[in-house]
């Protein structure tokens, strides 16, 4: 039962995936990309980490999904949807694609330390629960945490700083234009 | 009983899917939902490590990446905006204010 579910969610994983990529418009691809995010959550719950289910949901679809779908509806889609649509010289970025995809794999199915790393594969019966983790989070684990927060503030801080305009150019024009309202 | 090497031919698939749209498409926007989409590849294969071996430090590792995928986002997307404003265009092939 649990493999069908596997196969089941990859499946659509990948085909949202695939949908993100190829989509014209960027709205469609959000969505694609909403799609995959919600299967992903879905796996992890598959390999024995509810929280982290949880956490996928929350931040990536509740915040950063609707932050992208923001700022998508601030431009002009209608135009970008009949510009071109994939850069000019494609062919190395494919050769590189191609070779990525052998490499990656060639190592997953034939090195033999991998396959000595993987072992068996664990029943989804035996989770470690949430309190474990958050001992393990703040006990062990307590300054980079601490450093996390203070990375996501940083980025608070300049994201605000870099989305606002500069309020003495806009002083400026401004005053400019009261002037020559005068005049 | 689902065995770790499927977990990272998906990981691996949604990697290279999500290198595609990197490497191809010609929209900043695209190019940054490609790298959500690598970056929650990689969080699988971390998963499917920490299960395989019975670590919970695979999971407190993909807490850290969400964490620093929202703080990175949130920045990306303050300079798309703060880009839009100055130049009025979102194709990575045109962004070349950095060549010397």
């Amino acid at each position: 039962m649990e493999r069908e579910f596997f196969l089941l969610l990859s499946g659509v994983a990948t085909i949202s995936g695939l949908l993100v990529v190829v989509a014209r418009n960027p709205i469609h691809s959000a969505l694609a990309l909403v799609a995959c995010l919600v299967q992903i959550a879905a796996i992890y719950i598959l390999l024995g980490a509810p929280f982290l289910a949880v956490i996928q949901i929350f931040v990536y679809v509740g915040a950063v999904m609707v932050l992208f779908l923001f700022v998508i509806m601030m431009l002009d889609v209608r135009k970008e949807a009949q510009t071109r649509y994939l850069r000019g010289a494609a062919w190395p970025g494919v050769i590189v694609l191609l070779l990525l995809a052998a490499e990656l794999f060639a190592l997953l199915i034939q090195s033999t330390r991998l396959h000595a790393v993987m072992g068996p594969g664990q029943p989804i019966s035996q989770q470690p629960s949430v309190e474990d983790l958050s001992l393990l989070l703040f006990q062990d684990f307590l300054l980079p945490f601490e450093v996390a927060s203070v990375i996501l503030l940083v980025a608070l801080v300049g994201a605000v700083v870099l989305a606002r305009t500069d309020d003495k150019t806009a002083g400026v024009s401004a005053d400019r234009s009261q002037q020559r309202g005068r005049q | 009983m689902i065995p770790t090497l499927w977990y990272l031919i998906l990981a691996a698939t949604l990697f290279v899917i999500g290198a595609a749209g990197v490497l191809l498409r010609r929209n900043v926007l695209i190019v940054l939902m490609s790298l959500e989409l690598m970056l929650n590849s990689v969080t699988i294969n971390l998963l499917a490590f920490g299960h395989a071996q019975q670590d919970l430090r695979g999971q407190i590792i993909a807490i850290f990446v969400i964490a620093i995928t929202a703080a990175e986002v949130a920045v990306a997307l303050g300079i798309l905006v703060a880009l839009l404003r100055n130049k009025h265009t979102l194709e990575v092939d045109e962004l070349t204010i950095l060549k010397g």
